[in-house]
This record gives structure tokens, C-alpha cells and sequence, in this order.
């Protein structure tokens, strides 16, 4: 390794660091809110050892409090993980993983791991970024859900402590930053049009579903309005890294 | 949903969800390369957290009521705006919440 090589791995790995921590940080919202949700802690920690994906994860727990089906709460957490299927191909080159270390590496292909492993030369720092913010954000993120959890199994009624709106204003989090990224425009034009439809047929269709409409739209949308040029920063990089770390 | 039943989607979600990182890593890069494709997944992820946001919000059951969970939503919305770090903005809408209803709002 030159000097300049060990340099890039070096600044690669201290911003791997502290993107675990903010990131893992808030699985103790998402272990509170999963208990509140009327999960028991082995299921909360199943969904954060095995599905590890923040939105797919806050996604299936809204559903299951909010009286959903199974059905939805999978289909709905399956929907939010897509965009880790778009990642894959821009790390995979990257990492150059096979046997083992490929599914490895895929499960551990998330927003954050993705946005660090990219935003670093190809070679030795690009696949330090990955490894370490993948691994760091895995662990700290189980540790902070199983604490989150515990603490909020010991709370009692969830909405004594205003539990209900933490979890609307952990979604809003998680859509902020995509509201101002590349196709903006679009992007707050589907979100509202969302809205509007979830919340007319919520009356009327059963939980869970009304979420799945909005997702119907967005594809609808997607497929079918023209690739405008819109004016947009950076995004021949990747599909979706506009998120600094920290959010997912 | 019985305790079966929730196991059996968790385990179910966590597999969907390993499954579409996994096809990720497997497929051509070119596949997925289409600008299109790459918008729909992003824009069907900005329509699934919009529509949270507003069923965790105002929803109860199939009801729709205006509680103490809006003003929360409000004072989150201003620390995002103010760009306070996710969980600083989590606390603060838990808290007004809670605090709301500590004086009688429900």
C-alpha cells in the first residue's frame, strides 16, 4: 500500500465510524417502536438481525399497528427494500465478494455502506468504506434496537409518551432528505399525491393497503412521465446516495 | 395479528428483503442501469414513507383524528428544516406529543 493509498483507506474508515454510530444511534426509536407496535422483543430482534433494512423494518412495524394484514406488512416492507436491489449492481464491482463473502455482502448492502463504498476511490478504500460502515452499522444498530426494545417493553402505554408521533416523525425523517435530492419535483408530487390517497381510502379500505396504493402511483408515475432533464446535483453516481449518512 | 402469524411475517419480510439484495448483487450491472427503472424505485420509496407519515399521523383504526400526534409532526417537520440530526428530531416529537397530553390534549 503507498502512502496516499493507506491515507484514503484511513479517511474512509473514520467516516464508516461515525456513520455507524449515527445510524445505529436510532435503533433504539425503532426497538421502542417496535414493542409499542405489539411486537415481542424476539421478533424486533429477528427483524433487525435478519431483515436490516431501516425504512423496510419502520415500514413493517407502521403496518402491524396499525391493524394491517401480514400480507401488507411484508408487501410494504419488500417495496422499501427495493432500492437496496439498485445498489447492489454499484457495489458489487466494487468489492469484487465471491462464495461466501457475496451474501455476506449483500445483506449488509444498505444506504449507508453503499453511500461510504462509493464515495471513495475504487480499490482498497472503496471496499474499507463498505466492509466497515456495512459491519459497524449491523452491530451497533442490533445493540441499540435490543436496548431500544427493552427500554420501551418497560414504558408501558406507548402513547403516554408521545411514542405514536415518534413514529411519524421517524417516516417524515426518512423522507426528508429525498424530497430535495435528484427529481425533487417529482419526488413531492408523488409524496403528496401519497398522502391524499392513503388518507381518502383510509376510511375505506383496510389497513395497510392504502400505503400500498401510494406505491402503486409512485410506479405509475415512474414508468410513465417523461425523463425530464430536471435540474439535479451528482447523480451519475449511483441511484440514490443523496443522503448523507446517518439516515436510511 | 396473532403472534404465529407475525413471526411467520417477519421471517417471511426478512427473506423478501435479503432476496432483493441478493439479485442485486447477482445481476448484469446494465439491468438495472435504466434511468427509469432507478426513478420508479426511488420515487415508490418517497410514496411509501409519504404515506406513513400521514396514516401514522392521523389514522386510528379506519378513522382519521386529529390529536396531539399532528403538533408533534409540526415541531419535527421545523427540526428537519433546521436540520437537527434524526434522532434529536424523533425525541422532540415524542416529547411534545407526551407533553400535550400531560396537559389534557388526547
Amino acid at each position: 500500500m503507498t502512502d496516499a493509498e493507506r491515507d484514503e483507506v484511513r479517511a474512509a474508515v473514520r467516516q464508516a465510524v461515525s456513520v455507524s454510530f449515527a445510524t445505529g444511534l436510532y435503533g433504539v426509536s425503532f426497538g421502542a417502536l417496535s414493542v409499542a407496535a405489539g411486537l415481542d422483543l424476539a421478533q424486533t430482534m429477528a427483524l433487525s438481525l435478519l431483515m436490516f433494512s431501516g425504512g423496510s423494518q419502520f415500514a413493517f412495524i407502521g403496518v402491524v399497528a396499525s391493524g394491517g394484514t401480514a400480507t401488507a406488512a411484508v408487501a410494504t416492507a419488500g417495496l422499501l427494500g427495493v432500492r437496496n436491489g439498485l445498489y447492489g449492481p454499484q457495489v458489487a464491482p466494487l468489492l469484487g465478494a465471491h462464495g461466501w463473502r457475496r451474501p455476506l455482502a449483500a445483506q449488509l448492502t444498505i444506504d449507508e455502506s453503499t453511500a461510504v463504498g462509493t464515495a471513495h476511490p475504487p480499490g482498497r478504500a472503496a471496499r474499507a468504506g463498505f466492509w466497515w460502515t456495512g459491519v459497524g452499522v449491523f452491530v451497533l444498530w442490533n445493540l441499540f434496537t435490543l436496548g431500544g426494545a427493552l427500554l420501551g417493553d418497560a414504558l408501558g402505554d406507548p402513547r403516554r409518551y408521545g411514542l405514536d408521533a415518534a413514529a411519524a416523525a421517524a417516516f417524515l425523517a426518512l423522507v426528508w432528505p429525498r424530497l430535495s435530492g435528484p427529481h425533487a419535483r417529482l419526488a413531492r408530487l408523488v409524496g403528496g399525491a401519497a398522502v391524499v390517497a392513503a388518507l381518502a381510502t383510509t376510511p375505506v379500505l383496510p389497513a395497510g393497503v392504502p400505503v400500498l396504493l401510494a406505491a402503486a402511483i409512485a410506479i405509475v408515475v415512474g414508468m410513465l412521465a417523461p425523463a425530464a432533464p430536471e435540474p439535479h446535483r451528482d447523480e451519475a453516481r449511483s441511484a440514490d446516495p443523496a443522503d448523507e449518512g446517518g439516515r436510511r | 395479528m396473532s403472534p404465529t402469524v407475525t413471526w411467520v411475517a417477519v421471517l417471511v419480510g426478512a427473506a423478501v428483503v435479503f432476496a432483493i439484495k441478493l439479485v442485486g448483487h447477482l445481476v448484469p450491472e446494465h439491468w438495472l442501469a435504466e434511468p427509469r427503472v432507478a426513478r420508479t424505485a426511488s420515487l415508490v420509496t418517497v410514496a411509501l414513507l409519504s404515506a406513513l407519515v400521514a396514516v401514522q399521523a392521523v389514522a386510528q383504526g379506519q378513522a382519521l383524528v386529529a390529536d396531539a400526534r399532528l403538533p408533534a409532526l409540526a415541531v419535527a417537520a421545523v427540526a428537519l428544516a433546521l436540520r437537527a440530526p434524526f434522532v434529536v428530531v424523533v425525541v422532540l416529537a415524542a416529547a411534545t406529543a407526551a407533553g400535550l397530553r400531560a396537559l389534557g390534549m388526547s
